[in-house]
Formats: C-alpha cells, structure tokens, sequence
C-alpha cells in the first residue's frame, strides 16, 4: 500500500474513534464520563481482540485494556456460538476484561459480507453501580461482592433488538438508575455512529485495503518499538516501589519489577511482588498488562497507539500475585496500583533511557467523599478525585497540579461544589516545598481544605503515597508525601486534629460544622542532581514562594 | 463634506489588508499594504491614506480586525499584572482545571500570564448561596495594591470566589482598588464575566488584565493617528464574536477580542454565501501556517462559549467556533520516523517561508509542491513581496527530502504533499461539520485567504460536499468582514436556580437592566444601527447533569415558569432524545446579547469592476499542470476580468493580485452575478 493512502486511511479510522468519544462525552449523564472524560472507545481485531485503532481523547488506561474486554466476548462467543449481525454484549467483570466494576464496556462485532470484519467497542465509567458505598470506591472491601454487582459478557442487543430484561437487572442494581439508563444510551449511539462512518470507509476504500492498511499500522507500532528497545543495552534492571497498605491491614505491599532488554524484545518480570492482598488495590492480570502498556506509551509518545507496542513485549505475572487477582478478591481500589505499577516503569527505564523519562507523579488519585443529609432530609454524597503535582523531566520542571497518567480528567471547579454541597473550601492552593529536588524540580501537589457547612456529615477517603513518596529519577529527589488532617472532638486527637491510622485510607470519619478535613497532595519528584539546579531558578522558586528554602 | 466611506482594516503578520466602501456610489476598493511590525498603527495609517488618496475627511467609520491581543497572547507579551483575591485561593489561575498538555507522555509544563508572587491574597469571602461570610477589610486592599505597583504591576485583576452570587464584596473592592491604582488597567473578574466556574472566570480576567495595556496603548495611538488627520473618522473593534464594538470598550475588555482578525474573515464569508444564495457554509482560510475552517448553518455564525488559546489559557466569552490545524502554505513536508509522510506542524511560514521564496529555508512546504505542480502561476507571487518564485529550488527540495527517501519522481512526491495536506484539512472539517451531524452534501466550501482557493476543490470532493465558492476577493476577505460586521454587546449572570422556584419578577427585571445596560454600551458609538436585536438564553439541564443546554427565550411575551419549561423541552429534544420528566430543572445562566444591525452591505457591489467579453479574451498564458498522475495542458486566466456567466474546465488556474484558484480536472468553474466564482463537480 503506498505511503499516501495509508497516512490517510490512519487519519479516517482514529478520527472514528475519537467521534465515538466525542459523542459519549456529549450526551453522557453521569461527570465522570461527561466531564472527566473517563470512557474510551475503538476498533479491535475480530480474531484476536487486538487494539487496531483508538481514540486520542478517551482515558488511557482503557487503551490497553479494552483489547482484553473484546477477548472476552470472543471467547464467550467460540464457548457458546450464537453471535449475529446487530449483537451487542454488555459486561463489566474486572477478572475478565481488566479495571473495575464501576467501568461497564460494550462490544459490538461489525460485520461485512456476512463475516466478522472487526469489533467496536466502548468503555465508560458509571456514577454508581450498587455495592456497600454510593460511588463503589469501598477501601474496606475484601470481596467484589462489596463492591458492587458483576455482570459477565450478555447480549444487551440480539440481532438489533435491544433486551430491556438487562436493561431492568442493571437499573434495579444501581443507586442512581437514570445516569446509568443515560450512560448505556451515549455508549449505544457511540457505537451505532462508529459503525456507520466504518461502513462508509469499508464502502468507500473496500474490506482489504482497510484490512491491509490496520496490519500495516500494527506493524509499524511493532517496528518502533523494536527499534526502540534495541536502542537500549541488554541487560536486567531491578527496581520496587510499594504501596502503603491495602486499607485493611498496614502492610506495605511491594510492586517489584525486573525489566530484561534481550536486543528486541522486553521482558517484565513482576514475580517479587506481594501476594494478593486482603484489601481491594489486587488488580486483574489484564489490568497489569494494560497498566505497562500506559506506562510504555508515556515514555515511547512517538509510537502508534495499537497492539503493535506490546508485540515485543513479554510478562511474567505469577498467578499469587496481587497483580493477577481472580474472582471474588476486591479490585476497587486499582487505580493506586496502576500508578504504582506506571512509577516502577519510569524508576526501571531511568537506568538505561534516562533522557526519556521523568520523575514519578503524584501516584494517587484520592478519592475523598463527604456525605450526610440536609435538613429538609434530602442526602448528599460529595465525591471526587483530587490532583498533586507531576515528575521533572528532561525539558523543564514537573507540571504543578496535574491529572494521574492513567487518565485526562479533570477536576470539578470548587465553586461547582461549593453550589452543589454544603461544603466551603478554606484553601484551594498549591503546596510548597512539595516538588521533589532536581535539577529540574517536581511539580508541587495542591492543599484542598473543606468545611463543613450542615450540622453533621461522614468522610472516607481512598489515597495512597502515604509512607512512600513519589521518588525522582536520575538522582532527583522524591516529592513530599500525601497528607490528611481532620478536625475531631476525640480524647486522642492532638490540637483537635487527627490523622488516619492507615495513612491515606480511611472511613467513617464523623464531621459536625465548623469542622474541617485538609488533603495535601503529593508533589512529583524531581529529575537530574539537586546540585545542578540553576541558582537563577532556586532564585525565582523561592521569590514565587514554590519553596520556601532553598532546595538541598 | 460628507462621510459616506466605511473602511474595514484586517492587520495580519504579513500584509495589512484594506477594503474601502463608498456606501453612496456602491464601490468598492482594495489596497494590500505591509505590516509594520513593531507598531501596527503605522503600516494601518499608510494603508488607509493610500486606499482613500491621503484624504480622510470622507471616512465615516474605520472598522479594524486586530491581532495585536492574539500576538501578546501567543508570543507572551502582554504587561505585568496583579492579582487580589479571597484568602486561600491565589493559585486558582496556576491549577487550571487539573489537566495536561497531551494524553500520553508527562512533560507538560504551564507559565501562568501572572506569576505567584503577584496575586496576592485579603481577607473575605462570600459563600456560593450568595451569603456575605465575611467582610472585605478596606486597608489590606490598599495594601495589596500598594504591593503590586511596588512589584511593578501595570495592570491588576480583583477576583473574588463566588463572585458571581453576590457582587458586594468584589464592588466594594473595586472602588477602593480604582482609586488608588495609579491608571485605568483595573480588571474586575464579575465586571468581565460574572459567571460560575472559578478558574475559567479568574483566567478570562487576568488574560484581560494582562492584555488591557499592551491593547490600549495601541489602540490610543491609532486613534491619535487618525485624530492628527483631522478626519473625525470612528474607530470601531471587531470582536472574537464577529460583532464590533468601541474603542473604549475595546480598551475595557481586550479580552473579547483575542481572534479578531480570524471572527471578521467568517462574517464576510457568511454574508457573500447567503447572499449568493448558499446557507450553509464551512469557511476555510488558509494562511502560512495554519488552516482555519468554521462552520456557518442556515445562514448563521456558530458560537463557543470558550476557547483556549494556549495551554491553559482559557478565554470564557462568546467567540465564533473555529478550529485550527497546522496546515498552512509554508507547512514543511517530511518523512516521519515510521517512513510515513507528514505535513508539518514546522512551518517556514511567510518568512523565511517556501523554499521558493528563496529566502533561505531549503525544506519543501505545501507552496513548493503546488507551485511544482503547476497551480500556481511561478511569474505572479501574491502580495507584491516577490518578483518571480524559484521552481527549480522548490523542484530540488521536494526532490531530496521526499521523492528520493520514498523512490517517487518528484511530481508524484508534490502531488502527494498536497494530498496528504488535503486530507489533514478535510479532517479538521469533518470534524466541526460531519462529526455534529452536518450532512456535506448540503454545505458548500469558501475558500479564502491567499491559499484557500487551490486546494477547494480537492477538500470539496474528499468530503462530498455541494460545491467551492471563491469570493471575489479572497485575499482580502477579513477587511471586508470588519465592513460587514454588526454592533454587538453580551452579557451573562450566573442563577443558578431551580426552575420551580424561580421568581419570574425577578427575572424579568434583570433581564430589563441587562439590556438596557447592553443597549447603552451600544449606543455609545455613531455607527448607524438600523435595528436592535436582543437574544436571551439560559443554560438549563436536569438535577445532576453537567452539560447545560441553550435554551433560547423570546422576551416578547410574559416569562413564566411553564414557557421556559416548554422551551427548555424543546431545546433539550434536539440534543438528546429523550425527556427525563420526573427529575428537577436548574436554570444555570442567563445569557443575553444585543446586536446593533448595521446598514446591509449589497454584496453585488464587490462585482463592480471593468471584465472582458468573453472568457477567451481573459486567457494570458499557456499552462502545464500535473493532477492525477499525468501532466496537462492547460491556461491561465485573469479571474477578475471574466465576464458573468463564464464557464471554464478543469484544469485550469485562475489568477488575481491576492489569490490563486486551481481548478481540477473533474471540476468546472463558473461566475455568478456577484462576482463569485463557483466550483461543481463535472456531471459525466
């Protein structure tokens, strides 16, 4: 295929992917998806389930895990026959497909010429999905079953006709049935328009050209890779990095990889790391394999984002493992070990690509919930996720206040919230002196401090890098570590203030009004020697009031 | 003497571009003058003394489109602002809204418009109900901005949290703060945009802070330029919403006018479509370095509500939808590390620009590749800068960095240039018209810009689009737009009320003062308005939802409660299919813009000139060019000399001072009665 047609053909087909996300993030209900953007959509191998194209604007970590998700269905279909032109399989079984139960995907074969030409699929976050906490973020959970409900591949649509007997299960499930019912509906009219501008394509282009044009574009994300990797001395690489605790024992769990570069290909071995955990931050094998995935993406921007990247790419995940987690271990909590799981990543390639790669993130994503009743009896849960501050890199410093690397959501304005809850925020800032030192420094975390404006209410938060700070790379230093204060009326509590046992994960906490819970964030860390820092930059860091001395 | 000439004024990095109108005789005259960099006043004064014979004194109104604030914002040379704010909140404007620059790599890196050190913090705060927690304290506004001027702040931005519930305290604030501040450059965050979502209000406001003296000064001094002629000529500004408004409140909110020179471009092209009879539009403008396309349906302008200029630099204010992509006449082609071929998004831009200009860049743009093409006519360079284009060097260029790497001959190598530039700017226009659900067949393209015209015809058959209109004069078609612009003036006030609990009183009364204030700012100037237009919206949408819908209210009739949930049904249908009848409504802003018609420009009026008999007699050269694979021979033809009613095949060029206009081979290119020329698909 020549080089003009297939730079074409690679433009139409992630444009259809991307109107897919453009059309689910317009007509969703829930924020989650309507405002932080947390859904994905694309086009999957209809052997294979392989990712062939996929949108720029959806959440990466679903880009690699999605692949796992039409598998599912595939498989499902090889098992039980039975798959028609106009099915659509509903699911959201974290075991068999990756993430967690809040994210339900649908996955739609399109068919040319009475075959399976390709799968499209779609992945959203639902606002709540039953379980022993509204949102589904439980830190206290030691099953899926507290979690939420868990659905396995069924057909939402048999041949065009949609079963409203799901429809029924899935709504009876849920806190909140009509931001679900709004969600399914975004997520039917993404596929329905991704099939249609397919069908336009294959019409216009014919089923081979496409065919060719999506083998030729897997093997050039291939052929860089390869070429990346052989860039780089074989060798090994041992590195670990750990979680405080999984919310129901204060053990620090280890995530340990040991990376081998044999001249083209990569092997990520995760064998060091702990066991599956009583608490819910195990994660699925196909959660850990796409997580690797965001984390090559972030470092090799340059290659194409499809099946290709992982071509070269061998794991070793023993099946104890934390990160290899079957039915019913609870995985609500996944996020905090992606995160990890994308740091050790950056830590191991800092050794033989350090011009690459930059300091660690701020490596949670602090779900902090405040919930109670107003007085005309009405509930409120104020739930969200909070930022902190991003890795130095080789061209400058971190990004202050930025989103996880495993998504592009952004953050509610507070005075959305502020209208929305009972609740005024005291500070809304960054936090200084939280970057780690570096020649180029990490980008600082933020201080979130709420009060409460209703006579009572109840908070639980779920973060992590309590303990363990976000290191730097290339000698950098580590950010600071997250932070959470509260006031409280108990014997214990030192100033009126107290923090959790467990660090950064607890429940249950009582609020009365007046009363305040303070979250500061994490920085990122820092790259290059702290010594090398330009003084003229420490200078204006501490004009700016970014630190408050001068960095070691 | 009286003033019957209305002259619009686009300044662009290159060429300033002036069109003047004789509103009594009906004609019409261009003039393509230099930019002066540096100070833009001077090249525009030089430019409208030679457009009008060195004598204003006929010139009623000058209407400019400007990119003086576009400039500071983008090159990043706006003044030295401040910022005072409620205590715990003076990072509003550095944490965004917790984003990053792109989904994959982490290397993002942000530079606020107002460094930390200068937003400082006082005690107040009022809370979202609109409840006054605590008072402001007189003296620490006096002190803060005491530290400012200290600092050496020129302009300064007041933004209070929850500002847009209850305004007391940011007003009080601000008449302390106004009267100490040494000059005018006084930016109130409720003043610009009293409207909910902290950090999109506080951004919009510092940018306005930190454009207000850098577009003031320039605007002082083209009024002193055109008061020395004595001319008592009024300036009038374009804004980002293609309506123009004052000097003065140009000066008091520079903000609005950040994509000035791109807004006016689109007016014009909405106006010469309709008139021509086609309503449904994409206007493309292509300039050096980039391709800007912007959608008009049934006859009307789209706007946003917000746009970000920069990274981070977040401007909420109505502007005309548009979007942009690195695809441009000096766009560099090269191979990229997967040995795929990729336009851009380097550009050589205008200067040094094309490798053909031979004014040093040696890699092959888009330029290069028409001109090796044949599509551009090598012994006519646009614009008055060059003599003569350099084909060989262009032939060389595309040569060594593209033909040889991919074992192309070179004609291939520059036909694919073009092809795959074609395909990254008919992407950009699926994505504001098919991707909303715009059917193709029912709009037609309007090329203008230098460079529009030679790939219309491509990007029209690749989306399946009616037609390409070229106007009459496409190179000039922003000045023209600024001619054609009306007044306008928006407001907005955050409610943020349930629909059943709305007081329609209220409602009513607040849309009267914000009217007549509207009107007042309108009526400040002496353009003739015609006739006053007022449109009132609300954002609603359902207990829970985030995105609002625009709910359009008609004022002529008793507000109630029952209408706006009628209109709200039916606006919320076209969006979505399905009411949600048992969940609550919130009304979440009240919008309200007032446009001053201007007298209606007859389009026909640009089709005056002198024209040929017959298209024969406007043949000036034989012509080689390459399409598909195989070489034509084919004609040049003088554009503005064809007589009405001319029918020419593809291939063929057509060539005017300010544009080129390519015609494939399966295309044909007729003259309507406005001088416009339309481009169809030949019926075979």
């Amino acid at each position: 295929m020549d080089p003009v047609t297939l730079a074409i053909l690679k433009g139409r087909l992630e444009q259809i992917a991307d109107e897919m996300d453009a059309t689910l993030f317009r007509s969703a209900f829930n924020p989650i998806i309507a405002e932080a953007h947390d859904a994905s959509h694309g086009i999957y191998d209809a052997i294979t389930g392989e990712t062939l194209v996929q949108g720029k604007s959806g959440l990466p970590i679903f880009v690699g895990v999605m692949a796992f998700a039409v598998k599912a269905v595939i498989d499902k279909v090889a098992r039980d026959g039975g798959l028609e032109d106009g099915d659509v399989y509903i699911f959201n079984d974290p075991y068999d497909g990756g993430t967690h139960l809040s994210d339900f995907r649908l996955v739609k074969p399109i068919y040319r010429n009475g075959e399976v030409f390709c799968y499209l699929a779609s992945v959203g976050h639902w606002h709540d999905v039953g379980g022993n906490v509204p949102g589904n973020y439980n830190p206290e959970a030691t099953e899926c079953f507290q979690e939420g409900m868990l659905i396995p591949p069924v057909k939402l649509f048999s041949a065009g006709i949609l079963n409203s007997d799901i429809v029924d299960i899935l709504s009876s499930n849920s806190r909140l049935p009509n931001s679900l019912y709004g969600d399914m509906n975004g997520q039917i009219n993404a596929l329905d328009l991704g099939k249609q501008r397919l069908n336009d394509l294959l019409d216009h282009y014919g089923e081979d050209n496409i065919k060719k044009a999506l083998s030729l574009l897997k093997m050039r994300a291939d052929r860089m890779m390869r070429d990346h990797l052989s860039a780089l001395p074989n060798g090994t690489i041992s590195v670990e990095d750990f979680l405080d605790n999984d919310g129901v024992n204060d053990v620090a769990l280890r995530l340990a990889v040991d990376m081998t570069i044999e001249d083209e290909r990569l092997i990520i071995d995760f064998s060091r790391s702990s066991p599956a955990c009583a608490g819910p931050v195990n994660i699925s094998r196909s959660t850990t394999i796409a997580a690797s995935y965001v984390a090559l993406k972030h470092i090799f921007t340059d290659v194409p984002a499809n099946a290709g990247v992982l071509q070269p790419v061998d794991f070793i995940i023993p099946e104890d493992s934390f990160l290899s987690v079957r039915a019913p271990k609870p995985v609500g909590g996944y996020t905090e070990t992606i995160l990890r799981l994308i740091d050790v990543l950056f830590q191991a390639f800092e050794h033989i690509a350090p011009e690459r790669v930059n300091g660690c993130a701020y490596g949670t994503i602090n779900a902090l919930s405040i919930a109670g009743h107003r007085k005309n009896g009405s509930r409120w849960v104020m739930f969200s996720f909070f930022g902190g501050g991003h890795g130095g890199h080789p061209e400058g410093d971190g990004l202050n206040h930025g989103n996880a690397p495993i998504s592009t959501a952004t953050i509610p304005p507070l005075e959305i919230l502020e209208a929305a809850y009972p609740v005024a925020f005291t500070q809304w800032a960054l936090r200084p002196d939280s970057g780690g030192a570096g020649k180029h420094r990490g980008g600082l975390g933020a201080i979130y401090e709420i009060e409460l404006l209703e006579k009572s209410a109840t908070a639980f938060l779920f973060g992590e890098r309590g303990k363990f700070p976000p290191p730097g790379v290339v000698n950098g230093g580590p950010g600071a570590v997250n932070k959470f204060y509260y006031d409280s009326d108990d014997d214990d509590a030192i100033n009126n203030k107290k923090s959790p046992p467990l660090v950064s994960k607890i429940t249950g906490i009582k609020l009365r009004k007046g009363q305040k819970v303070r979250l500061e964030t994490p920085g990122g860390g820092g790259y290059g020697k702290p010594a090398d820092r330009l003084q003229h930059l420490i200078d204006n860091d501490m004009a700016q009031g970014y630190i408050s001395k001068e960095s070691k | 003497m009286r003033k019957s000439i209305v002259i619009g004024v686009d300044v662009g990095g290159t060429f300033t571009d002036i069109l003047s109108l004789d509103e009594v005789l009906g004609e019409v005259h261009v003039e393509k003058v230099p930019s002066t960099k540096g100070d833009q006043s001077s090249g525009f004064l030089s430019g409208i003394m030679a457009a009008t014979n060195r004598d204003l004194s006929s010139v009623s109104t000058i209407i400019h489109g400007t990119t003086v604030a576009t400039n500071a914002l983008l090159e990043r040379k706006g003044a030295k602002a401040g910022i005072i704010t409620t205590e715990g909140f003076r990072d509003v404007l550095e944490m965004r809204r917790r984003d990053r620059p792109s989904t994959w790599g982490l290397w993002g890196q942000f530079t606020p418009v107002i460094e930390r050190k200068c937003r400082l913090e006082v005690p107040e705060r009022t809370l979202a109900d609109g409840t006054v927690a605590k008072e402001i304290d007189p003296a620490s506004i006096e002190a803060a901005a005491k530290n400012l001027i200290e600092q050496g702040c020129e302009s300064v931005c007041l933004f209070f949290i929850n500002g847009y519930a209850n305004k007391n305290n940011e007003t009080k604030a601000a008449k302390i703060l106004r009267q100490v501040w040494p000059n005018d450059y006084v930016s109130v965050a409720t003043e610009i945009l009293p409207e909910i979502r902290e950090f999109e209000r506080c951004s919009t406001a510092s940018l306005n802070a930190y454009l207000q003296p850098v577009v003031a000064n320039y605007l002082a001094r083209l009024e002193d330029r055109i008061a020395n002629e004595n001319s008592g000529s009024e300036i009038l500004i374009v804004q980002s919403n293609g309506g123009i408004m004052s000097v003065d409140a140009a000066k008091a909110f520079p903000v609005r006018t950040a994509l000035s020179g791109p807004a006016a471009g689109v007016v014009a092209a909405r106006q010469i479509a309709n008139a021509a009879g086609f309503l449904n539009v994409i206007t493309c403008d292509m300039g050096g370095t980039s391709f800007d396309v912007s959608l008009v349906a049934d006859g009307k302008n789209i706007l946003t509500s917000q746009a970000s200029i920069d990274f981070g630099m977040v401007i909420r204010t109505p502007m005309i939808e548009m979007s942009t992509i690195g695809a441009g006449g000096g766009s560099i082609a090269h191979i990229d590390e997967t040995g795929l071929l990729e336009i851009g998004p380097d550009s050589a831009g205008s200067d040094p620009g094309p490798v053909c200009y031979g004014f040093g860049n040696d890699r092959p743009t888009v330029t290069d590749a028409n001109l090796v093409l044949g599509r551009i006519d090598a012994r006519k360079p646009i614009g008055n800068k060059l003599t003569v284009l350099d084909r060989d060097a262009a032939v060389m260029a595309i040569k060594k960095h593209i033909a040889t790497p991919l074992g192309m001959k070179v004609e291939d190598a520059a036909e694919a240039i073009v092809k795959v530039a074609n395909s990254k700017m008919a992407g950009a226009i699926r994505l504001i018209s098919i991707e909303r659900g715009h059917d193709p067949k029912l709009f037609v393209a309007m090329p203008f810009g230098g460079g529009g015209a030679l790939h219309a015809g491509a990007l029209m058959q690749d989306i399946g689009l009616a037609a390409a209109i070229v106007p009459r004069y496409p190179g000039v078609t922003s000045a023209l737009g600024c001619v054609m612009s009306d007044l306008r003036h928006d407001e907005v006030q955050t409610l943020n009320i349930m629909l059943n609990s709305l007081d329609d009183d209220h409602l009513q009364k607040l849309i009267a003062e914000m009217t007549s204030s509207a009107e007042g700012i309108i009526q400040q100037t002496n353009a003739k308005i015609e006739a006053i237009e007022t449109i009132i919206e609300l954002d609603m949408l359902y207990l829970g939802q985030t995105h609002a819908v625009a709910v359009p209210i008609v004022n002529d009739r008793a507000i109630t409660i029952d209408v706006i949930r009628g209109a709200f049904e039916k606006s919320y249908l076209k969006s979505y299919s399905r009411l949600l009848k048992e969940i609550p409504i919130r009304i979440l802003n009240l919008r309200l813009s007032v446009i001053g018609k201007r007298p209606q420009i007859d389009v026909k009026m640009l089709a005056s000139g002198p024209r040929n008999e017959s298209v024969e007699a406007c043949r000036i050269a034989e012509q080689k060019i390459f399409a598909n694979g195989i070489w034509y021979d084919a004609a040049i033809y003088e554009r503005l000399k064809l007589p009405e009613g001319s029918k020419i095949s593809g291939p063929a060029l057509l060539v005017q001072p300010d544009a080129t206009i390519y015609i494939d081979p399966s295309l044909y290119a007729v003259t309507d009665d406005f001088g416009n020329i339309i481009m169809k698909q030949e019926v075979t």
